[in-house]
Protein backbone atom coordinates (compact mmCIF):
# COMPACT_ATOMS: atom_id res chain seq x y z
CA UNK A 1 0.00 0.00 0.00
CA UNK A 2 1.47 3.34 -0.99
CA UNK A 3 1.20 6.44 1.12
CA UNK A 4 -0.27 8.43 -1.74
CA UNK A 5 -3.16 10.87 -1.75
CA UNK A 6 -6.10 10.41 0.63
CA UNK A 7 -8.34 7.72 -0.81
CA UNK A 8 -11.88 8.67 -1.56
CA UNK A 9 -13.30 5.25 -2.32
CA UNK A 10 -15.13 3.73 0.62
CA UNK A 11 -13.27 0.44 0.49
CA UNK A 12 -9.92 2.12 1.13
CA UNK A 13 -11.26 4.02 4.08
CA UNK A 14 -11.22 2.30 7.47
CA UNK A 15 -12.68 5.14 9.47
CA UNK A 16 -14.79 7.87 7.92
CA UNK A 17 -15.67 10.73 10.24
CA UNK A 18 -18.09 13.46 9.19
CA UNK A 19 -18.78 16.55 11.26
CA UNK A 20 -18.05 14.83 14.57
CA UNK A 21 -18.76 16.78 17.73
CA UNK A 22 -18.37 15.57 21.31
CA UNK A 23 -19.86 17.09 24.42
CA UNK A 24 -19.33 16.24 28.08
CA UNK A 25 -22.31 17.26 30.21
CA UNK A 26 -23.29 19.69 27.47
CA UNK A 27 -19.84 21.25 27.26
CA UNK A 28 -18.26 21.07 23.84
CA UNK A 29 -14.96 19.16 23.88
CA UNK A 30 -14.44 18.57 20.19
CA UNK A 31 -16.28 19.79 17.11
CA UNK A 32 -16.19 19.99 13.34
CA UNK A 33 -14.05 16.90 12.78
CA UNK A 34 -14.28 15.54 9.26
CA UNK A 35 -11.55 13.16 8.17
CA UNK A 36 -10.86 9.81 6.56
CA UNK A 37 -8.44 7.25 7.93
CA UNK A 38 -7.14 5.10 5.07
CA UNK A 39 -7.02 1.34 5.48
CA UNK A 40 -3.74 -0.29 6.53
CA UNK A 41 -1.90 2.88 7.27
CA UNK A 42 -0.77 4.64 10.38
CA UNK A 43 -2.78 7.78 10.90
CA UNK A 44 -1.17 10.26 13.28
CA UNK A 45 -3.10 12.58 15.58
CA UNK A 46 -1.11 15.32 17.28
CA UNK A 47 -2.02 18.31 19.37
CA UNK A 48 -1.46 19.78 22.82
CA UNK A 49 -3.26 18.57 25.93
CA UNK A 50 -7.01 19.16 26.05
CA UNK A 51 -7.34 19.32 22.31
CA UNK A 52 -9.85 16.46 22.11
CA UNK A 53 -7.57 13.67 20.85
CA UNK A 54 -8.65 11.09 23.39
CA UNK A 55 -12.32 12.00 23.01
CA UNK A 56 -11.92 11.40 19.29
CA UNK A 57 -10.73 7.85 19.97
CA UNK A 58 -13.52 7.22 22.44
CA UNK A 59 -16.10 8.18 19.85
CA UNK A 60 -14.75 5.60 17.41
CA UNK A 61 -15.36 2.58 19.62
CA UNK A 62 -18.53 3.96 21.20
CA UNK A 63 -17.16 4.47 24.68
CA UNK A 64 -19.73 7.25 24.93
CA UNK A 65 -22.15 4.49 25.92
CA UNK A 66 -20.08 3.82 29.02
CA UNK A 67 -19.09 7.39 29.86
CA UNK A 68 -21.50 9.45 31.93
CA UNK A 69 -22.43 12.71 30.26
CA UNK A 70 -20.62 12.04 26.95
CA UNK A 71 -22.64 12.84 23.85
CA UNK A 72 -21.53 12.30 20.29
CA UNK A 73 -23.06 13.92 17.21
CA UNK A 74 -22.12 13.68 13.56
CA UNK A 75 -21.21 10.38 12.01
CA UNK A 76 -18.39 7.90 12.51
CA UNK A 77 -18.27 5.07 10.00
CA UNK A 78 -16.00 2.11 10.63
CA UNK A 79 -15.44 0.02 7.53
CA UNK A 80 -18.33 1.72 5.83
CA UNK A 81 -20.82 1.28 8.63
CA UNK A 82 -22.00 3.94 11.07
CA UNK A 83 -20.88 2.89 14.55
CA UNK A 84 -24.26 3.83 15.93
CA UNK A 85 -25.96 1.33 13.66
CA UNK A 86 -24.12 -1.55 15.33
CA UNK A 87 -26.81 -3.04 17.49
CA UNK A 88 -24.12 -4.79 19.48
CA UNK A 89 -21.42 -2.28 20.48
CA UNK A 90 -19.43 -5.10 22.14
CA UNK A 91 -18.88 -6.68 18.73
CA UNK A 92 -17.66 -3.31 17.41
CA UNK A 93 -15.22 -2.90 20.31
CA UNK A 94 -13.84 -6.40 19.77
CA UNK A 95 -12.76 -5.35 16.28
CA UNK A 96 -10.94 -2.31 17.66
CA UNK A 97 -7.88 -2.71 19.86
CA UNK A 98 -7.08 0.13 22.25
CA UNK A 99 -3.82 1.01 24.02
CA UNK A 100 -3.91 3.59 26.80
CA UNK A 101 -1.41 6.27 27.87
CA UNK A 102 -0.64 4.53 31.15
CA UNK A 103 -0.07 0.80 30.71
CA UNK A 104 -2.89 -1.25 32.18
CA UNK A 105 -1.78 -4.76 33.00
CA UNK A 106 -4.89 -6.39 34.38
CA UNK A 107 -4.43 -7.98 37.82
CA UNK A 108 -4.19 -11.51 36.46
CA UNK A 109 -1.36 -13.59 35.05
CA UNK A 110 0.45 -12.57 31.87
CA UNK A 111 -1.11 -15.56 30.16
CA UNK A 112 -4.61 -14.63 31.30
CA UNK A 113 -4.12 -11.01 30.21
CA UNK A 114 -3.58 -12.11 26.64
CA UNK A 115 -6.07 -14.99 26.73
CA UNK A 116 -8.85 -12.84 28.20
CA UNK A 117 -10.28 -11.52 24.96
CA UNK A 118 -10.49 -15.00 23.44
CA UNK A 119 -12.06 -16.35 26.61
CA UNK A 120 -14.65 -13.58 26.53
CA UNK A 121 -15.52 -14.75 23.04
CA UNK A 122 -15.98 -18.29 24.26
CA UNK A 123 -12.70 -19.99 23.36
CA UNK A 124 -12.12 -22.68 25.99
CA UNK A 125 -9.59 -24.93 24.29
CA UNK A 126 -6.25 -24.62 26.09
CA UNK A 127 -4.20 -25.51 23.02
CA UNK A 128 -5.91 -22.78 20.97
CA UNK A 129 -5.34 -20.26 23.74
CA UNK A 130 -1.66 -21.26 24.01
CA UNK A 131 -1.21 -20.54 20.32
CA UNK A 132 -2.95 -17.16 20.55
CA UNK A 133 -1.00 -16.10 23.64
CA UNK A 134 2.37 -16.99 22.14
CA UNK A 135 1.61 -15.38 18.79
CA UNK A 136 0.40 -12.11 20.31
CA UNK A 137 3.26 -11.86 22.79
CA UNK A 138 5.74 -12.49 20.00
CA UNK A 139 4.20 -9.83 17.80
CA UNK A 140 4.30 -7.35 20.67
CA UNK A 141 8.03 -8.12 21.13
CA UNK A 142 7.49 -9.35 24.67
CA UNK A 143 7.59 -13.14 24.31
CA UNK A 144 11.31 -13.61 24.96
CA UNK A 145 11.15 -11.63 28.17
CA UNK A 146 8.15 -13.37 29.71
CA UNK A 147 7.96 -16.86 28.18
CA UNK A 148 9.34 -18.44 31.35
CA UNK A 149 6.96 -16.67 33.70
CA UNK A 150 3.60 -16.57 31.98
CA UNK A 151 2.02 -17.37 35.35
CA UNK A 152 3.28 -14.27 37.11
CA UNK A 153 1.10 -11.21 37.49
CA UNK A 154 0.79 -8.94 34.44
CA UNK A 155 0.19 -5.92 36.64
CA UNK A 156 3.61 -6.31 38.26
CA UNK A 157 5.66 -6.09 35.06
CA UNK A 158 7.71 -2.96 34.45
CA UNK A 159 6.00 -0.05 32.71
CA UNK A 160 7.50 -0.75 29.32
CA UNK A 161 6.72 -4.46 29.54
CA UNK A 162 3.17 -3.75 30.67
CA UNK A 163 2.66 -1.48 27.70
CA UNK A 164 3.79 -4.25 25.35
CA UNK A 165 1.50 -6.61 27.27
CA UNK A 166 -1.34 -4.18 26.60
CA UNK A 167 -0.48 -4.24 22.90
CA UNK A 168 -0.37 -8.05 22.94
CA UNK A 169 -3.78 -8.02 24.60
CA UNK A 170 -5.14 -5.66 21.97
CA UNK A 171 -3.70 -7.88 19.22
CA UNK A 172 -5.37 -10.91 20.79
CA UNK A 173 -8.67 -9.35 19.80
CA UNK A 174 -7.55 -9.85 16.20
CA UNK A 175 -8.55 -6.26 15.52
CA UNK A 176 -8.87 -4.59 12.16
CA UNK A 177 -8.24 -1.22 13.79
CA UNK A 178 -5.74 -0.36 16.52
CA UNK A 179 -6.12 2.87 18.47
CA UNK A 180 -3.08 4.05 20.42
CA UNK A 181 -3.46 6.89 22.87
CA UNK A 182 -0.06 8.41 23.69
CA UNK A 183 1.34 4.96 24.36
CA UNK A 184 4.87 6.22 25.01
CA UNK A 185 4.04 8.58 27.85
CA UNK A 186 5.14 6.14 30.59
CA UNK A 187 7.60 4.11 28.57
CA UNK A 188 11.38 4.39 28.29
CA UNK A 189 12.88 5.46 24.93
CA UNK A 190 14.24 2.00 24.09
CA UNK A 191 10.87 0.37 24.58
CA UNK A 192 9.25 3.18 22.63
CA UNK A 193 11.52 2.42 19.67
CA UNK A 194 10.72 -1.29 19.90
CA UNK A 195 6.99 -0.60 19.95
CA UNK A 196 7.38 1.75 16.99
CA UNK A 197 9.04 -1.06 15.05
CA UNK A 198 6.16 -3.35 15.97
CA UNK A 199 3.64 -0.78 14.75
CA UNK A 200 5.45 -0.36 11.46
CA UNK A 201 5.10 -4.11 10.90
CA UNK A 202 1.49 -4.25 12.05
CA UNK A 203 0.22 -1.69 9.59
CA UNK A 204 0.26 -4.25 6.80
CA UNK A 205 -2.52 -6.05 8.66
CA UNK A 206 -4.51 -3.35 10.37
CA UNK A 207 -5.34 0.32 10.38
CA UNK A 208 -3.61 2.20 13.17
CA UNK A 209 -4.64 5.52 14.67
CA UNK A 210 -1.69 6.88 16.61
CA UNK A 211 -2.49 9.70 18.99
CA UNK A 212 0.82 11.02 20.17
CA UNK A 213 2.30 13.76 22.27
CA UNK A 214 5.61 13.37 20.43
CA UNK A 215 5.36 15.12 17.08
CA UNK A 216 8.51 13.35 15.90
CA UNK A 217 6.83 10.01 16.56
CA UNK A 218 4.04 10.97 14.18
CA UNK A 219 6.68 12.02 11.68
CA UNK A 220 8.48 8.68 11.95
CA UNK A 221 5.38 6.51 11.64
CA UNK A 222 2.33 8.22 10.21
CA UNK A 223 1.55 8.62 6.55
CA UNK A 224 -1.03 11.30 7.27
CA UNK A 225 -1.33 13.41 10.36
CA UNK A 226 -4.22 15.34 11.86
CA UNK A 227 -3.59 18.34 14.07
CA UNK A 228 -6.11 18.97 16.84
CA UNK A 229 -6.14 22.21 18.80
CA UNK A 230 -8.49 23.19 21.62
CA UNK A 231 -11.31 20.97 20.50
CA UNK A 232 -11.02 21.54 16.79
CA UNK A 233 -9.46 19.73 13.90
CA UNK A 234 -7.10 22.27 12.35
CA UNK A 235 -6.04 20.16 9.39
CA UNK A 236 -5.18 16.74 8.02
CA UNK A 237 -2.10 16.66 5.82
CA UNK A 238 0.43 14.20 4.47
CA UNK A 239 2.90 13.87 7.31
CA UNK A 240 5.97 14.72 5.23
CA UNK A 241 4.30 17.82 3.84
CA UNK A 242 3.29 18.92 7.30
CA UNK A 243 6.81 18.58 8.67
CA UNK A 244 8.49 20.09 5.64
CA UNK A 245 6.70 23.36 6.26
CA UNK A 246 3.87 22.64 3.86
CA UNK A 247 1.07 22.76 6.45
CA UNK A 248 -2.03 24.62 5.38
CA UNK A 249 -2.42 26.41 8.68
CA UNK A 250 0.34 28.49 10.30
CA UNK A 251 -0.65 27.15 13.74
CA UNK A 252 0.23 23.64 12.61
CA UNK A 253 3.66 24.72 11.47
CA UNK A 254 4.21 26.54 14.75
CA UNK A 255 3.21 23.44 16.73
CA UNK A 256 5.32 20.92 14.83
CA UNK A 257 8.28 23.28 15.07
CA UNK A 258 7.82 23.33 18.84
CA UNK A 259 6.86 26.99 19.13
CA UNK A 260 3.99 26.07 21.48
CA UNK A 261 2.52 22.92 22.96
CA UNK B 1 22.26 32.83 62.32
CA UNK B 2 20.54 29.50 62.97
CA UNK B 3 19.28 30.48 66.43
CA UNK B 4 15.72 29.36 67.17
CA UNK B 5 13.42 32.35 67.49
CA UNK B 6 10.86 32.68 70.25
CA UNK B 7 8.23 31.72 67.69
CA UNK B 8 10.15 28.53 66.79
CA UNK B 9 10.36 27.57 70.44
CA UNK B 10 6.67 28.19 70.99
CA UNK B 11 5.76 26.14 67.92
CA UNK B 12 7.83 23.28 69.24
CA UNK B 13 6.21 23.43 72.66
CA UNK B 14 2.71 23.47 71.17
CA UNK B 15 3.63 20.61 68.86
CA UNK B 16 4.70 18.48 71.83
CA UNK B 17 1.54 19.37 73.74
CA UNK B 18 -0.78 18.33 70.94
CA UNK B 19 1.08 15.10 70.38
CA UNK B 20 0.65 14.29 74.07
CA UNK B 21 -3.03 15.22 73.99
CA UNK B 22 -3.79 12.95 71.03
CA UNK B 23 -1.80 10.10 72.56
CA UNK B 24 -3.74 10.49 75.79
CA UNK B 25 -7.09 10.39 73.97
CA UNK B 26 -6.02 7.26 72.12
CA UNK B 27 -5.11 5.56 75.36
CA UNK B 28 -8.50 6.53 76.80
CA UNK B 29 -9.99 4.65 73.88
CA UNK B 30 -8.27 1.43 74.81
CA UNK B 31 -9.24 1.70 78.46
CA UNK B 32 -12.91 0.65 78.25
CA UNK B 33 -12.10 -2.26 75.95
CA UNK B 34 -9.43 -3.50 78.32
CA UNK B 35 -11.71 -3.04 81.35
CA UNK B 36 -14.64 -4.88 79.77
CA UNK B 37 -12.49 -7.78 78.71
CA UNK B 38 -10.69 -7.86 82.06
CA UNK B 39 -13.87 -7.91 84.13
CA UNK B 40 -15.47 -10.53 81.89
CA UNK B 41 -12.45 -12.83 82.03
CA UNK B 42 -11.96 -12.48 85.79
CA UNK B 43 -15.62 -12.86 86.74
CA UNK B 44 -16.94 -15.00 83.88
CA UNK B 45 -13.88 -17.15 83.34
CA UNK B 46 -14.66 -19.57 86.17
CA UNK B 47 -18.09 -20.26 84.66
CA UNK B 48 -16.65 -21.52 81.39
CA UNK B 49 -16.44 -25.29 81.21
CA UNK B 50 -17.24 -28.10 78.82
CA UNK B 51 -20.52 -28.56 80.62
CA UNK B 52 -21.36 -24.85 80.42
CA UNK B 53 -20.95 -24.79 76.65
CA UNK B 54 -22.58 -28.10 75.77
CA UNK B 55 -25.51 -28.73 78.09
CA UNK B 56 -29.03 -27.41 78.56
CA UNK B 57 -29.85 -24.84 81.22
CA UNK B 58 -31.49 -26.46 84.26
CA UNK B 59 -33.20 -25.37 87.50
CA UNK B 60 -35.05 -22.44 85.94
CA UNK B 61 -31.84 -21.30 84.16
CA UNK B 62 -29.92 -20.88 87.41
CA UNK B 63 -27.58 -23.76 86.59
CA UNK B 64 -26.45 -25.90 83.69
CA UNK B 65 -25.21 -24.72 80.33
CA UNK B 66 -26.06 -22.49 77.40
CA UNK B 67 -26.10 -24.92 74.47
CA UNK B 68 -29.57 -23.97 73.11
CA UNK B 69 -28.64 -20.28 73.12
CA UNK B 70 -25.29 -20.95 71.43
CA UNK B 71 -26.85 -23.11 68.74
CA UNK B 72 -29.70 -20.64 68.35
CA UNK B 73 -27.33 -17.72 67.73
CA UNK B 74 -25.51 -19.73 65.07
CA UNK B 75 -28.85 -20.50 63.39
CA UNK B 76 -29.92 -16.85 63.47
CA UNK B 77 -26.61 -15.63 62.05
CA UNK B 78 -26.43 -18.22 59.27
CA UNK B 79 -30.01 -17.68 58.10
CA UNK B 80 -29.56 -13.90 58.26
CA UNK B 81 -26.42 -14.19 56.12
CA UNK B 82 -28.14 -16.38 53.55
CA UNK B 83 -30.85 -13.74 53.28
CA UNK B 84 -28.76 -10.58 53.29
CA UNK B 85 -25.48 -11.35 51.50
CA UNK B 86 -26.89 -12.13 48.02
CA UNK B 87 -29.25 -9.14 48.15
CA UNK B 88 -26.61 -6.81 49.58
CA UNK B 89 -23.86 -7.81 47.14
CA UNK B 90 -26.23 -7.60 44.17
CA UNK B 91 -27.44 -4.17 45.26
CA UNK B 92 -23.86 -2.97 45.75
CA UNK B 93 -22.89 -4.29 42.32
CA UNK B 94 -25.78 -2.44 40.75
CA UNK B 95 -25.03 0.80 42.57
CA UNK B 96 -21.29 0.65 41.93
CA UNK B 97 -21.11 -0.83 38.43
CA UNK B 98 -24.37 -0.13 36.62
CA UNK B 99 -26.35 2.70 38.17
CA UNK B 100 -26.35 5.99 36.30
CA UNK B 101 -25.99 9.04 38.50
CA UNK B 102 -29.62 10.09 38.53
CA UNK B 103 -32.40 10.85 40.96
CA UNK B 104 -33.36 7.22 41.47
CA UNK B 105 -29.80 6.22 42.37
CA UNK B 106 -29.49 9.09 44.79
CA UNK B 107 -32.82 8.12 46.37
CA UNK B 108 -31.61 4.54 46.79
CA UNK B 109 -28.38 5.71 48.39
CA UNK B 110 -30.34 7.91 50.76
CA UNK B 111 -32.60 4.97 51.64
CA UNK B 112 -29.56 2.84 52.49
CA UNK B 113 -28.15 5.52 54.77
CA UNK B 114 -31.53 5.87 56.46
CA UNK B 115 -31.88 2.12 56.83
CA UNK B 116 -28.55 2.10 58.66
CA UNK B 117 -29.82 4.82 60.97
CA UNK B 118 -33.07 3.13 61.99
CA UNK B 119 -32.95 2.10 65.68
CA UNK B 120 -32.94 -1.65 66.16
CA UNK B 121 -36.15 -1.63 68.23
CA UNK B 122 -37.94 -0.11 65.24
CA UNK B 123 -36.59 -2.93 63.07
CA UNK B 124 -37.95 -5.31 65.70
CA UNK B 125 -41.45 -3.88 65.44
CA UNK B 126 -41.22 -3.89 61.65
CA UNK B 127 -40.15 -7.54 61.72
CA UNK B 128 -43.00 -8.39 64.04
CA UNK B 129 -45.52 -6.71 61.76
CA UNK B 130 -44.09 -7.89 58.46
CA UNK B 131 -42.64 -11.35 58.99
CA UNK B 132 -44.36 -12.70 62.10
CA UNK B 133 -47.86 -11.43 61.38
CA UNK B 134 -48.22 -10.46 57.72
CA UNK B 135 -46.18 -13.28 56.16
CA UNK B 136 -47.36 -15.67 58.92
CA UNK B 137 -43.88 -16.98 59.71
CA UNK B 138 -44.83 -16.82 63.38
CA UNK B 139 -42.17 -16.12 65.99
CA UNK B 140 -39.46 -18.17 64.34
CA UNK B 141 -35.82 -18.23 63.32
CA UNK B 142 -36.94 -17.22 59.83
CA UNK B 143 -38.74 -14.09 61.01
CA UNK B 144 -35.93 -13.12 63.39
CA UNK B 145 -33.20 -13.71 60.82
CA UNK B 146 -35.01 -11.75 58.13
CA UNK B 147 -35.36 -8.87 60.58
CA UNK B 148 -31.63 -9.08 61.32
CA UNK B 149 -30.91 -9.32 57.60
CA UNK B 150 -32.77 -6.11 56.84
CA UNK B 151 -31.06 -4.38 59.72
CA UNK B 152 -27.57 -5.38 58.57
CA UNK B 153 -28.18 -4.97 54.84
CA UNK B 154 -26.64 -1.46 54.80
CA UNK B 155 -23.44 -2.89 56.34
CA UNK B 156 -23.12 -5.42 53.53
CA UNK B 157 -23.99 -2.92 50.82
CA UNK B 158 -21.62 -0.22 52.02
CA UNK B 159 -18.73 -2.64 52.65
CA UNK B 160 -19.20 -4.28 49.27
CA UNK B 161 -19.51 -1.00 47.41
CA UNK B 162 -16.35 0.34 49.03
CA UNK B 163 -14.53 -2.84 48.22
CA UNK B 164 -15.66 -2.63 44.57
CA UNK B 165 -14.52 0.98 44.39
CA UNK B 166 -10.97 0.01 45.31
CA UNK B 167 -10.63 -1.70 41.92
CA UNK B 168 -9.25 1.04 39.65
CA UNK B 169 -11.48 2.37 36.88
CA UNK B 170 -8.61 1.82 34.42
CA UNK B 171 -9.08 -1.96 34.75
CA UNK B 172 -12.75 -1.68 33.90
CA UNK B 173 -12.02 0.62 30.95
CA UNK B 174 -9.41 -1.80 29.63
CA UNK B 175 -11.99 -4.59 29.68
CA UNK B 176 -14.77 -2.50 28.19
CA UNK B 177 -12.50 -1.41 25.37
CA UNK B 178 -11.88 -5.07 24.54
CA UNK B 179 -15.58 -5.55 24.01
CA UNK B 180 -16.35 -7.04 27.42
CA UNK B 181 -19.81 -6.41 28.79
CA UNK B 182 -20.18 -4.93 32.24
CA UNK B 183 -21.01 -8.36 33.65
CA UNK B 184 -17.96 -9.97 32.01
CA UNK B 185 -15.83 -7.18 33.46
CA UNK B 186 -17.31 -7.71 36.91
CA UNK B 187 -16.77 -11.46 36.76
CA UNK B 188 -13.24 -11.42 35.34
CA UNK B 189 -11.70 -8.37 36.98
CA UNK B 190 -13.84 -6.56 39.54
CA UNK B 191 -15.13 -9.40 41.74
CA UNK B 192 -11.92 -11.45 41.93
CA UNK B 193 -10.13 -8.37 43.21
CA UNK B 194 -12.73 -7.27 45.71
CA UNK B 195 -13.97 -10.57 47.10
CA UNK B 196 -11.70 -10.43 50.16
CA UNK B 197 -13.02 -6.98 51.01
CA UNK B 198 -16.58 -8.22 50.59
CA UNK B 199 -15.85 -11.13 52.94
CA UNK B 200 -14.48 -8.66 55.48
CA UNK B 201 -17.79 -6.82 55.34
CA UNK B 202 -19.72 -10.04 55.72
CA UNK B 203 -17.76 -10.99 58.82
CA UNK B 204 -18.38 -7.59 60.35
CA UNK B 205 -22.05 -8.19 59.68
CA UNK B 206 -21.84 -11.54 61.48
CA UNK B 207 -20.39 -9.98 64.59
CA UNK B 208 -23.09 -7.35 64.61
CA UNK B 209 -25.87 -9.87 64.00
CA UNK B 210 -24.68 -12.14 66.80
CA UNK B 211 -24.90 -9.40 69.39
CA UNK B 212 -28.26 -7.84 68.57
CA UNK B 213 -31.06 -8.36 71.07
CA UNK B 214 -33.95 -6.05 70.31
CA UNK B 215 -34.74 -7.24 66.75
CA UNK B 216 -35.05 -10.88 67.80
CA UNK B 217 -37.00 -10.35 71.03
CA UNK B 218 -40.41 -10.12 69.38
CA UNK B 219 -39.68 -12.07 66.24
CA UNK B 220 -38.11 -15.38 67.12
CA UNK B 221 -36.05 -15.61 70.27
CA UNK B 222 -37.53 -17.41 73.22
CA UNK B 223 -37.13 -16.85 76.95
CA UNK B 224 -36.43 -20.51 77.58
CA UNK B 225 -36.70 -23.64 75.43
CA UNK B 226 -35.67 -27.05 76.63
CA UNK B 227 -34.76 -28.26 73.11
CA UNK B 228 -32.63 -27.24 70.12
CA UNK B 229 -34.30 -25.73 67.05
CA UNK B 230 -35.00 -28.28 64.31
CA UNK B 231 -35.75 -25.90 61.44
CA UNK B 232 -36.20 -22.27 60.44
CA UNK B 233 -39.80 -22.16 61.57
CA UNK B 234 -38.93 -23.08 65.17
CA UNK B 235 -38.38 -20.57 67.92
CA UNK B 236 -34.96 -20.55 69.45
CA UNK B 237 -32.98 -19.25 72.36
CA UNK B 238 -30.17 -16.81 71.58
CA UNK B 239 -27.05 -15.73 73.43
CA UNK B 240 -27.87 -12.05 73.55
CA UNK B 241 -31.42 -12.49 74.80
CA UNK B 242 -30.33 -15.22 77.22
CA UNK B 243 -27.84 -12.79 78.72
CA UNK B 244 -30.57 -10.19 79.14
CA UNK B 245 -32.95 -12.75 80.66
CA UNK B 246 -30.64 -14.25 83.24
CA UNK B 247 -29.28 -10.84 84.20
CA UNK B 248 -32.64 -9.17 84.81
CA UNK B 249 -35.60 -11.53 84.65
CA UNK B 250 -34.62 -14.63 86.62
CA UNK B 251 -34.03 -14.59 90.39
CA UNK B 252 -31.17 -16.40 92.11
CA UNK B 253 -28.86 -16.78 89.13
CA UNK B 254 -25.29 -17.28 90.40
CA UNK B 255 -23.22 -14.21 89.62
CA UNK B 256 -20.68 -15.94 87.40
CA UNK B 257 -23.31 -17.13 84.89
CA UNK B 258 -24.20 -13.86 83.15
CA UNK B 259 -20.53 -12.99 83.01
CA UNK B 260 -19.83 -16.38 81.49
CA UNK B 261 -22.49 -15.87 78.83
CA UNK B 262 -21.16 -12.40 78.06
CA UNK B 263 -17.64 -13.78 77.79
CA UNK B 264 -18.71 -16.47 75.31
CA UNK B 265 -20.65 -13.93 73.25
CA UNK B 266 -17.82 -11.44 73.11
CA UNK B 267 -15.35 -14.22 72.28
CA UNK B 268 -17.49 -15.19 69.29
CA UNK B 269 -17.54 -11.59 68.10
CA UNK B 270 -13.83 -11.03 68.70
CA UNK B 271 -13.00 -14.27 66.90
CA UNK B 272 -15.02 -13.04 63.92
CA UNK B 273 -13.28 -9.67 63.97
CA UNK B 274 -9.95 -11.46 64.21
CA UNK B 275 -10.72 -13.43 61.08
CA UNK B 276 -11.74 -10.22 59.34
CA UNK B 277 -8.47 -8.53 60.29
CA UNK B 278 -6.51 -11.57 59.15
CA UNK B 279 -8.30 -11.33 55.80
CA UNK B 280 -7.34 -7.71 55.43
CA UNK B 281 -3.70 -8.40 56.25
CA UNK B 282 -3.69 -11.28 53.76
CA UNK B 283 -5.28 -8.98 51.17
CA UNK B 284 -2.66 -6.31 51.69
CA UNK B 285 0.06 -8.94 51.45
CA UNK B 286 -0.93 -10.03 47.96
CA UNK B 287 -1.98 -6.75 46.44
CA UNK B 288 -1.98 -7.28 42.72
CA UNK B 289 -1.19 -3.80 41.51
Amino acid sequence: MSTAAPPSADSDCAIDVVDLAIRYHGQLALSGVTLQVPTHEIFGVIGPANSGKTSFLRAINRMDLLTAGMEVSGSVRVEGRDVRSWRNPYALRQRIGVVFPLPVGLPMTIYENVALSSRLRGTRNKADLDVIVERCLRRAALWDEVKDRLDSLGSLLSGGQQQRLTIARALSQDPSILLLDEFSIAVDPVTTMRIEEVLAELKSEMTIVLVTNLVQQARRLASQTAFFLTGELVEVTETETMFEGGAKDPRTTAYVEGKFG
Amino acid sequence: MFEATAQNRRNRRVEGLFRLLFLWMTCMLILPVALILGVLIVRGGPAISWEFLFTQPINNMTAGGILPALVGTVWLVVVALIASVPVGVAAALYLSEYAPDNRLTRAINLAIINLAGVPSIVHALFGLGAFVIFFRFGTSILAASLTLAIMTLPVVIVATRESLQTVPLAFREACWNMGATRWQTIRKVVLPNSVSGILTGVILEVSRTAGETAPIMFTGAAFFLPFLPQGVLDQTMAMSLHLFVISTQVPDVPEHMPFGVALVLISMVLAMNGISIAFRVYLRGRKKW
